[in-house]
């Protein structure tokens, strides 16, 4: 009974983290959501809802369809902008110990730096995360993480602009990841997070119309867990930088494959929308899986992929 | 908001894939109030993924119901529960219907299509014990298609019955059935709650704007997460002049008819 309580701590570099799980931007809405149902403070890492410098309406209704083992979103971006963000959200995570990270968007390279430029001053905030990979905004899914020269442009404005460590979130939908998390690599990317979500189409057959209003959407959930894995494991073996990995994480073990492709730290994603206390379950079966495996700190386990 | 694994304590079938499941989940019936939802998890496997809402139908001392029709995968696994098993649910959830105290002693009239009957039975049984006097316009597609006409007549509910094909009561729109009654102008009902099929909720929506009469809506979507995080499940909600998308698990899923965007009739 007498086995040390394992170290959970992982290092991003810039940033010492509790624990290696985070949350996913969009899947935990400003992170107030789930207070009612967990402490936020034992999270690694609060990633919330993407923001513009604007409030942004988002895509009309229907804006998810589920399929098997996954979930097609085109929620659009729909938010509150930063300075509704600054006033009404931040003072309500004053007391959070657990570090903040703003996913940062924009429709244009300037519109990414205006936000960067208007959350700099926020002490709460420890890192922005680059939403250059967000598939329902853009005709036809069109984002900048599918071109290595907009990610490359972009990053490099976005680090120009910012005070605070910058990781950039890449897109699966493209041939080949490795060349784009270079770009940002790069570029001066202090980390790289990914996947965003897959794009997907789904039919009503009766209809024989696209279910989503916006016809198409991001595929995320245990679906795409082995495309996602596949893709942090590339990149995770390309670049120097900290990888933050995610795509279907619903359990401990499943966070843990994660780290032993090269994750540094993962984000949790759809699972909160099924069980708003998916994060600490996972870090509690995170602790489970080092104990029984005799791990004494969970930084052991990154990247040991044996192949 | 509260996340409680709550056991089936009661299982009904009735005719058209309908389903009555009771829980017993003492925290959450507690809090419930009407027009309020669950998000239930229905099995532990990664598919169905999402949880399904379902409105409080009822609710009891330490119990609540929910009453559903075998629609999709969901459901369809849902039906098969049984007693003693154990379901994992979160709730209450979401804004439910307001009653004014100013209610007290006066008629309202309650309209349910189909399925959208559900959480008007709680409603019902609230409003009475407010001193509140609620007739209950149900309509349905046949005769089977009213799985709890037998449980309001039980209680003594005032009530009028619809049904599309004319197998029982009025043959038409339960809307249609309220146009007719209030034009005849023998219940001059100070409030109007409504939950049923779009076209259904839109007539009523219409006859109680024309007649001044203030009415809420208990709206329906597919939903992420029940919880406000996901914005999946929105609706256009006038907000100033403007309309928004509002999220119907946290702002509602009950809405007053003049917030309320109507979608044009598709034809």
């Amino acid at each position: 009974m007498s086995v040390p309580k394992p170290d959970l701590t992982t290092d991003l570099g810039f940033l010492r983290l509790r624990n290696p799980v985070l949350v996913a931007s969009g899947t935990f809405g400003y992170g107030l959501e789930f207070a009612p149902f967990i402490n936020l403070n034992k999270l690694g890492g609060i990633v919330v809802k993407g923001l513009y410098l604007h409030p942004r309406p988002g895509n009309p209704p229907p804006r998810l369809a589920e399929s098997a083992s996954g979930l097609i979103n085109s929620i659009g971006l729909q938010g509150i902008g930063v300075k509704a963000f600054c006033e009404k959200i931040l003072p309500q995570l004053e007391k959070t110990k657990t570090p903040l990270i703003v996913n940062v968007c924009g429709e244009t390279d300037e519109e990414y730096a205006a936000v960067i430029d208007f959350l700099n001053t926020q002490e709460q905030i420890a890192a922005f995360e680059l939403n250059i990979s967000c598939p329902n905004v853009k005709k036809d899914g069109f984002c900048p993480a599918l071109d290595t020269e907009a990610t490359f442009s972009l990053v490099q404005l976005a680090k120009r602009s910012s005070r605070r460590p910058v990781i950039t979130k890449l897109s699966p939908n493209v041939t080949d990841i490795v060349e784009i998390a270079l770009a940002a690599e790069e570029a001066g990317s202090d980390a790289i997070s990914l996947v965003n979500t897959f794009l997907a189409l789904a039919v009503d057959v009766e209809t024989r119309r696209p279910k989503l209003a916006n016809v198409f959407g991001g595929l995320s959930g245990p679906a795409v867990k082995p495309l996602a894995l596949r893709m942090v494991y590339q990149v995770a073996k390309a670049v120097k930088v900290p990888v933050i990995g995610m795509g279907g994480i619903m359990t401990g073990r499943d966070a843990v494959e994660f780290l032993i492709v090269g994750a540094s730290a993962v984000e949790v994603g759809t699972a909160n929308l099924v069980d708003p206390d998916a994060t600490v379950r996972i870090i509690g079966e995170i602790e489970d899986y080092c104990r029984a495996n005799k791990i004494k700190k969970v930084e052991e386990v990154i990247g040991t992929l044996q192949s | 908001m509260l996340r409680d694994p709550s056991a089936i304590i009661s299982r009904k079938e009735k005719r058209d894939n309908y389903v009555l499941l009771g829980l017993r989940t003492p925290r959450i019936a507690r809090q419930a109030q009407p027009g309020q939802f669950l998000m239930v998890k229905v099995n532990d496997q990664p598919y169905p993924l999402l949880r399904r809402p379902f409105s409080i139908h009822e609710r009891g001392k330490d119990t609540v119901e929910i009453l559903f029709t075998k629609a999709g995968t969901g459901t369809a696994i849902l039906a098969e529960k049984n007693e003693g098993e154990t379901l994992d649910i979160l709730g209450p959830l979401g804004k439910g219907f307001t009653f004014k105290k100013s209610l007290k002693g006066r008629t309202v009239l309650l309209v349910g299509g189909g399925r959208g009957i559900a959480p008007l039975y709680f409603l019902a049984q609230e409003l009475r014990v407010r001193r509140i006097r609620p007739i209950i316009f149900y309509g349905g597609r046949t005769s089977a298609d009213l799985p709890i006409l037998e449980k309001f007549h039980k209680q003594r509910f005032d009530l009028f019955v619809s049904t599309d094909d004319g197998s029982l009561g009025f043959k038409g729109l339960a809307s249609a059935l309220l146009q007719a009654e209030l034009i005849r102008g023998r219940s001059r009902p100070a409030h109007i709650y409504a939950c049923g099929p779009e076209p259904m909720m839109r007539a009523v929506a219409a006859l109680a704007d024309a007649r001044g009469i203030p009415a809420q809506f208990s709206l329906e979507s597919i939903m992420g997460c029940g919880i406000g995080a996901c914005w999946g499940c929105v609706r256009r909600i006038r907000k100033g002049d403007q309309g928004e998308w509002a999220k119907i698990c946290e702002e509602g899923p009950v809405f007053r008819g003049s917030e309320i965007v109507w979608e044009e009739e598709v034809s």
